[in-house]
């Protein structure tokens, strides 16, 4: 049996997602949702359907969804066209993610702004940093660790500057009440597969009638997204999007599961936790004097599905970014595993994940044991 | 069957391993091993570049088996090429592959498949691991043009007795073939023949970029000084090109001597590059050492033939003495003894740390460095 316990990677296809696609992907089927016909005007209505589905997932009335949500590729699209849209010097978080971190590189202008121990904004040194600035990127829950951000003190000090906010949502949607977001945000990125929808959907929503400037000419979304719209995807993300009520519900569950992996976790090995204020789903772990990488591998092989820091293009992996801005050092940061659970995982997928990692912990101490003289002693054998 | 953790490099040899081991019913995991970033504007053709990652991952698709790139950057760093490096700053020729095999494969990735309750590690080298009287026992390929064994020879019995190297008893024409035969996706890639993290092969310049050149003085043996150099890491024992000296009308001169301690690059002709044995220390020995007197086969480099030697003395050190002289023993490089009553087994060796001069006493050793 197999155990996926990395939904803030991607969330398995729920079957209403599926289901609602799967017209959209059945061979005959035509329609561009730009064409004047009829087959043209479904594929537009779909779209429409689906704007308004992921417009009431966030609390925002069906008559201005138009105006305001942006069908795009995923998250990190939505990132980008944020980002493009307020060109003026750019404040991002350490702990951004790494959409936003590159997707910066080529401005003129941008500065990062640290985070505490916990992984939440230094506010004090926030707040220099925002003169002059015209857009500050948070990442409200952080995709490695779940750390949650507070919004309101962030809102006030970007007022007092006047920045705008960008608030990348994609982890938060269906895991935390958005309404305290759009609250507060001028920007909100959110994407499809993390609540359970398709991948290669996403969406950026301009709350306060903020700008949006289109990362590609083409007179699609409103001349703010050009290029042909992906019918079937959007379709999905909007019957996900309709699932996120539940998936609300469903969430005090899954932190009950997550808190059960923890303890049991801390008492298998010598362990610590990354995070404070973190998402319902998302345990982030340090085994301390371990390689998170080989536990990664071995919980895979015996069919556990959990992530490790962030993957390079090579697909190795890097040290977490997010660990390091959180003053972690590099060989602890190597040392963490993320789990992320779902609506989906029961209490039995959870014993078992503890007792295959308990083999596997077991194993991993012996080797290291064997290794020991070496990894004491990194290879300064001679003079 | 057993859990077998193949190294993947991405290249055809490695492939094939894997392919051979699926088909004998193995439970085979591949691993590449992320050893560097090489500059990507330069061919790829190299162990440790992304492409190859990428290649060993279709590899592995086509194969159906699970495939993981590992992060060992910092290590390959700190144990290959800041050595690599040092090694030439410090008058030595260096030898990163013996390196590579003895910390990153057989100590570092062969501790990663124990990690993942794997009975075996599997590599695409060129060499056979055979059972012995005293355990398992290292013997040279079938063949002998691809012959790897001697960038094994650090390998402890420990580690032999858990690895495999699957195509030793094949040539390379047999391993494309099986590679054909598999429809692997790699079975027509070009060889790759460079140090990995040294794609275009230009040492030297590899070195100034990762560290402040030594320069010195050109020498000859009784001291004089015949000219300036830029850095010792241009220099190499038996180099005769590149020495920036003036032509004249004497016998070709050849580095003879390059100290890391004075930047003092020696010169002298052809007959000074003769050594009578050499000495070697940090040895490796896979089983019990030969004793005093034990006639071997030696390689002091990769590719040169097994000369006969005799043993004067093994145990962490090593002294070995030739039959005949030898040229150009290069401290830095590896001593790697063969059985001489079975020449393809590996005895096992040490790294050359000074050659013994061909005319002087037997008892002093001329030290390099």
């Amino acid at each position: 049996m197999r155990v996926y316990l990395d939904h803030n990677s991607g969330a398995p296809l729920n079957a209403s997602a599926h289901a609602a696609m799967i017209p959209w992907l059945t061979s005959g089927r035509g329609g561009n949702a730009s064409s004047v016909h009829a087959e043209g005007r479904a594929a537009r209505a779909a779209i429409s359907e689906a704007r308004i589905a992921v417009g009431a997932a966030l609390g925002i009335p069906a008559t201005s969804v138009e105006r305001c949500v942006v069908f795009t590729s995923g998250a990190t699209e939505a990132n980008a066209l944020a980002l493009h849209s307020e060109p003026g010097p750019l404040v991002l978080m350490a702990t951004s993610h790494p959409s936003v971190l590159m997707g910066s590189q080529r401005r003129t202008s941008t500065r990062v702004a640290p985070v505490r121990p916990d992984g939440t904004l230094d506010l004090e040194q926030l707040e220099p940093l925002l003169q002059g600035a015209a857009l500050l990127s948070v990442i409200f829950a952080n995709n490695e660790t779940g750390v949650v951000q507070p919004l309101p003190p962030v809102r006030s000090l970007c007022e007092r500057h006047g920045v705008r906010l960008h608030v990348d949502a994609a982890q938060a949607l269906g895991r935390l009440p958005m309404s305290a977001i759009m609250a507060h945000a001028d920007y909100v990125t959110l994407s499809s597969h993390k609540i359970g929808g398709p991948g290669g959907a996403g969406a950026l929503v301009a709350v306060s009638g903020a700008p949006l400037n289109a990362l590609q000419p083409g007179h699609q979304e409103r001349g703010r997204r050009g290029g042909t719209e992906n019918v079937a995807a959007i379709v999905g993300f909007g019957a996900a999007a309709k699932g996120v009520p539940r998936r609300l519900d469903e969430m005090a569950g899954v932190a009950r599961l997550r808190d059960r992996l923890w303890d049991g976790i801390a008492g298998l090995h010598d362990v610590w936790r990354n995070g404070d204020v973190v998402l319902p789903n998302t345990l982030n772990v340090g085994f301390r004097e371990l390689d998170g990488e080989s536990l990664a591998i071995s919980l895979d092989l015996s069919g556990v599905a959990v992530s490790t820091g962030a993957a390079c293009s090579s697909g190795s992996v890097e040290a977490s970014h997010v660990l390091l801005a959180m003053g972690i050092d590099e060989d602890a940061a190597r040392a963490c595993l993320r789990f992320s659970l779902g609506p989906e995982n029961t209490e039995d997928e959870i014993q078992v994940v503890l007792s295959r990692l308990a083999t596997i912990l077991l194993r991993q101490k012996e080797s290291h044991s064997h290794l020991g003289p070496i990894m004491r002693q990194p290879l300064q054998e001679r003079a | 069957m057993s859990r077998v953790v193949v190294a993947m490099s991405g290249g055809v040899d490695s492939s094939v391993v894997a392919a051979l081991l699926v088909e004998q019913g193995h439970e085979v995991i591949g691993m590449t091993m992320h050893l560097s970033d090489a500059p990507e504007t330069e061919r790829t053709g190299t162990c440790c570049a992304p492409d190859d990652a990428h290649d060993a991952r279709r590899v592995a698709n086509h194969l159906g088996i699970p495939h993981y790139v590992a992060n060992y950057k910092k290590a390959f760093k700190t144990a290959v090429i800041d050595r690599f490096v040092a090694d030439y700053q410090n008058g030595l020729t260096p030898s990163p592959c013996v390196r590579c095999n003895d910390v990153l494969k057989f100590k570092l990735l062969l501790s990663r498949a124990r990690e993942l309750d794997a009975e075996f590690l599997a590599t695409g080298h060129y060499a056979r691991v055979v059972p012995g009287a005293f355990g398992p026992e290292l013997h040279r390929a079938v063949d002998h043009a691809k012959d790897q064994s001697y960038f094994l020879f650090g390998a402890s019995q420990d580690a032999l007795a858990q690895v495999m190297f699957p195509i030793g008893d094949m040539d390379k024409p047999a391993v494309r073939d099986v590679a054909r035969r598999f429809e692997l996706p790699v079975a027509e890639k070009a060889e790759s023949m460079d140090i990995c993290f040294v794609p275009d092969g230009d040492y030297a310049r590899f070195v100034e970029q990762n560290a402040t050149p030594k320069p010195g003085r050109i020498v000859d043996e009784s001291g004089d000084v015949l000219g300036d150099h830029g850095g010792i890491h241009r220099f190499t024992i038996g180099q005769r090109r590149g020495l920036g000296l003036p032509g004249g009308t004497g016998a070709p001169r050849f580095v003879i001597g390059v100290s890391g301690a004075t930047g003092d690059v020696t010169v002298g002709d052809a007959s000074r590059l003769l050594a009578a044995g050499l000495d070697a220390d940090r040895c490796n020995w896979i089983g019990p050492p030969p004793s005093p007197g034990t006639p071997v086969l030696a390689r002091i480099r990769h590719r040169s033939a097994p000369d006969p030697a005799v043993v004067e003395l093994a145990g962490d050190t090593l002294r070995l003495r030739f039959d005949s002289p030898i040229r150009a023993v290069a401290p830095g490089q590896a001593a790697v003894l063969y059985d001489a009553e079975r020449p393809s087994r590996v005895w096992g060796g040490g790294w050359i740390r000074a050659s013994l001069p061909f005319s002087d006493a037997p008892a002093s050793a001329q030290a390099v460095d």
